[in-house]
């Protein structure tokens, strides 16, 4: 993985410096709040319904098992012994004291982490593939790419105080699993007719009030013109970006309201301006940051075990999670292990200090000390023999993290909602609880199979609801926590919104409409048809009958 | 007034005008007047004044500077707040694109921890915001030794100096 060199340490050195004396200032009366609030965005703290929350950000979900050790303990020291992984593979700790964030933010950069634009109207943490550099369907790894935009987006004083946020997502395989087309920019690598690597430019795509499944304006890109276009795209849009109106400011707005076309023909404008200057990216670079990826050493013979198969003949539960908590490697013998944070009872994506440093002590053991966040909130090992695979899963179990749940109804995707969040209308984790107590049945939900569901506890979406095969969008209505479902919506290459199944639910039935759903996907699929593509295949209105049939 | 220019606390004789009252008010001496107006009396600006300034916002594209340019010794933008991120662009084109080489002074909401972006993307003076201790501003400009990326300063990308 990437590793600091005197530059990269020297800038987080001095931004930790710097937020020290910024909230020195605000702390002593200097900086009014309004002043303070977008520098200490900036650096990834809300003021929260409680406390603060600080988001730590993982680039691209790679951590090391010594970034996982500090992060564990940083959870111990300043907050109440646990965190929360995110949708964007980031981490926030939901209980810090403001004074104290300068010293957390201190013991992050002694192994080369930050909160560097975790939040704020700036370009975010890129986020990628969790299976990046693994997967066997990987056209190029996308990480080195990653990071290339990490450097370049870091403390960009053009692209500092944007109309509003700014994400982007690379993706290096065939399988989009990093939710490219919902991005401010998404980027496929994809091959062209003479076989050159290059990328696939999407823009304006996104979620929250007004989703969009965003267009792609180029169809292929030069390596060497990666920067001096994504410069092009994010001055178009700091230019011309709404910033009358929060709602209507991201990206999306401004394609959607030029169009595609006139914006694709502002940004190829202003990239012949800037594409052949010093932003030109030389192959030097990207061979020295590729340098940074590099397989680990693998065992050529992997292969050869026979244990894995045997255990998996004689032990059904280790074959329910083998079936659901691993992925295909590219190396013979290797799996990627899917750690579950979905555990029921617990809040999507918490895990504890403890957990967190048996994480990092079982990646040591058996994955190359490499562990990565996915967008899901989960955690992948990505390097780990078979022959290693049923010890792991007994260690796993033993620390409550080897629900065999992957992909499956109870593998949520869950915003804090109103128990944290301070936007939210209503809350998300205990819709998530009782989802889990009413499919608490382990051969039910393997019966029911694939399906997302994703749950927003506001507009905001950051539960990525629009996309959820089943969407969960928590509403206020009179006081009252009532929530609103969409069904067939996909964060993946077959990217689409959920359509609105009809009237919000009180918070007591949302499990129970759950249900029904699951009956008549399970009353109409064929053999082993996804739900999504039941969906797909009879429409909305088998759905809404049975779900509204007595009112 | 007190500002900052070159990295310097300095007294300044320019006379910012948001809103020109009478014609008389910037008849001689040295006046920021605004665009709209400078666009009307161009040429009686010219030969009754010997040094020329415009100050812009957001929504005045730089591109409708161009045919004066030459004219100006002194443009500033104008940020009705600091989270008014535009200027930073148009900033980076006078200077980079379209080759102004004179004054370029932030006026309005400037505060302190926006200095050091500002300086990057070609700004080389700075009107302070009235209640802010320039003293103090002063530090921020040395918030940052290494620069990921090129911009209107003489930086160049690190990897370049790897």
């Amino acid at each position: 993985m990437y590793k600091y060199d005197n530059f990269d340490q020297t800038i987080v050195n001095e931004r930790v410096e710097q937020f020290r004396g910024q909230t020195q200032r605000f702390l002593s009366g200097e900086l009014s709040e309004e002043e303070y609030r977008p520098l200490r965005l900036m650096n990834g703290l809300y003021i929260q319904r409680h406390a603060p929350m600080l988001r730590v950000a993982i680039p691209y979900g790679l951590l090391s098992s010594k970034q996982m050790r500090m992060l564990a303990q940083i959870a111990r020291e300043y907050d109440k012994n646990y965190a929360h992984f995110s949708t964007r593979q980031n981490l926030q700790y939901n209980w810090p004291d403001l004074e104290r964030v300068p010293d957390i933010l201190a013991d992050l950069a002694s192994v080369e982490m930050h909160a560097v634009q975790t939040s704020g109207n700036c370009i975010r943490n890129t986020t990628s593939d969790q299976f990046a550099g693994i997967a066997p369907d990987e056209i190029e790894d996308p990480r080195p790419y990653c990071e290339i935009i990490r450097q370049w987006s870091t403390f960009h004083p053009e692209f500092s105080y944007l109309p509003r946020k700014f994400k982007i997502a690379v993706s290096g395989a065939t399988h989009d699993r990093a939710a490219v087309r919902v991005h401010d920019i998404g980027l496929y690598l994809v091959k062209n007719g003479q076989g050159e690597t290059g990328f696939e430019v999407i823009v304006g795509g996104g979620l929250g009030r007004t989703p969009y499944i965003g267009p792609t304006i180029r169809s292929f890109l030069e390596k060497k013109d990666l920067l001096s276009y994504l410069e092009a795209i994010l001055r178009v849009y700091n230019r011309y970006g709404r910033r009358d109106n929060i709602y209507k400011a991201r990206i999306k707005i401004l394609v959607n309201e030029l169009g595609k076309e006139e914006f694709t023909k502002q940004v190829e404008e202003e990239w012949q301006h800037i594409k052949n200057s010093v932003l030109i990216l030389d192959q030097k670079e990207i061979d020295r940051v590729k340098a940074y990826f590099t397989e680990p050493d693998y065992d050529q013979n992997a292969g050869d075990d026979t244990g894995f198969e045997s255990a998996l003949n004689e032990n059904s539960a280790f074959t329910s999670w083998a079936s659901r908590n691993l992925a295909d490697h590219k190396v013979a013998g290797y799996k990627a292990v899917v750690v579950s944070l979905k555990a029921p009872g617990i809040a999507p994506g918490d895990a504890t200090d403890a957990q967190m440093d048996f994480i990092a002590d079982i990646a040591d053991e058996y994955s190359h000390g490499e562990i990565v966040v996915t967008h899901d909130q989960n955690l992948v090992l990505p390097h780990v023999k078979q022959a290693d695979l049923f010890t792991l899963w007994n260690k796993l179990s033993e620390q409550g993290l080897a629900t065999p749940n992957i992909g499956l109804l109870t593998d949520m995707i869950c915003c804090p909602g109103l128990d944290f969040c301070s936007l939210a209308n209503a809350g998300s984790i205990p819709i998530a609880k009782q989802i889990n107590e009413k499919f608490d049945d382990l051969d039910y939900l393997h019966d029911i199979g694939d399906i997302k569901i994703k749950m927003s506890g506001c507009m905001n979406a950051c539960g990525h609801h629009h996309v959820g095969h089943i969407g969960i969008l928590g509403v206020n209505k009179k006081g009252e926590e009532y929530y609103q479902l969409t069904l067939g919506g996909s964060a993946e290459n077959d990217a689409a919104l959920g359509d609105r199944l009809g009237p919000a639910f009180a918070k007591a039935e949302v499990a129970n409409v759950i249900e029904s759903l699951i009956q008549v996907y399970i009353n109409n699929r064929d053999e082993d048809e996804r739900f999504l593509d039941t969906y797909r295949r009879i429409g909305m209105e088998p759905f809404k009958e049975k779900v509204y049939e007595n009112n | 007034m007190r500002i900052i220019k070159d990295r310097q606390i300095v007294y300044d004789d320019w006379t910012l005008v948001r809103e020109v009252v009478t014609d008389d008010e910037v008849s001689s001496g040295k006046v920021i007047v605004p665009l709209a107006y400078w666009q009307q009396h161009r040429d009686v600006l010219l030969k009754t004044n010997e040094k020329h300034a415009i100050w812009i916002d957001g929504d005045n594209e730089t591109e409708a500077l161009l045919d004066d340019l030459s004219n100006f010794d002194l443009i500033a933008l104008d940020f009705p707040t600091f989270k008014d991120g535009r200027s930073y662009s148009h900033a980076r084109l006078l200077r980079q694109r379209y080759g102004f080489e004179k004054e370029l002074r932030a006026i309005g909401d400037i505060l302190r921890d926006q200095l050091f972006y500002l300086m990057r993307c070609g700004f080389n003076s700075f009107e302070l915001r009235q209640d802010k201790d320039a003293e103090d501003a002063l530090k921020a400009f040395n918030d940052f030794t290494v620069r990921y990326q090129a911009a209107a300063d003489d930086a160049v990308p690190v990897y370049k100096l790897r």
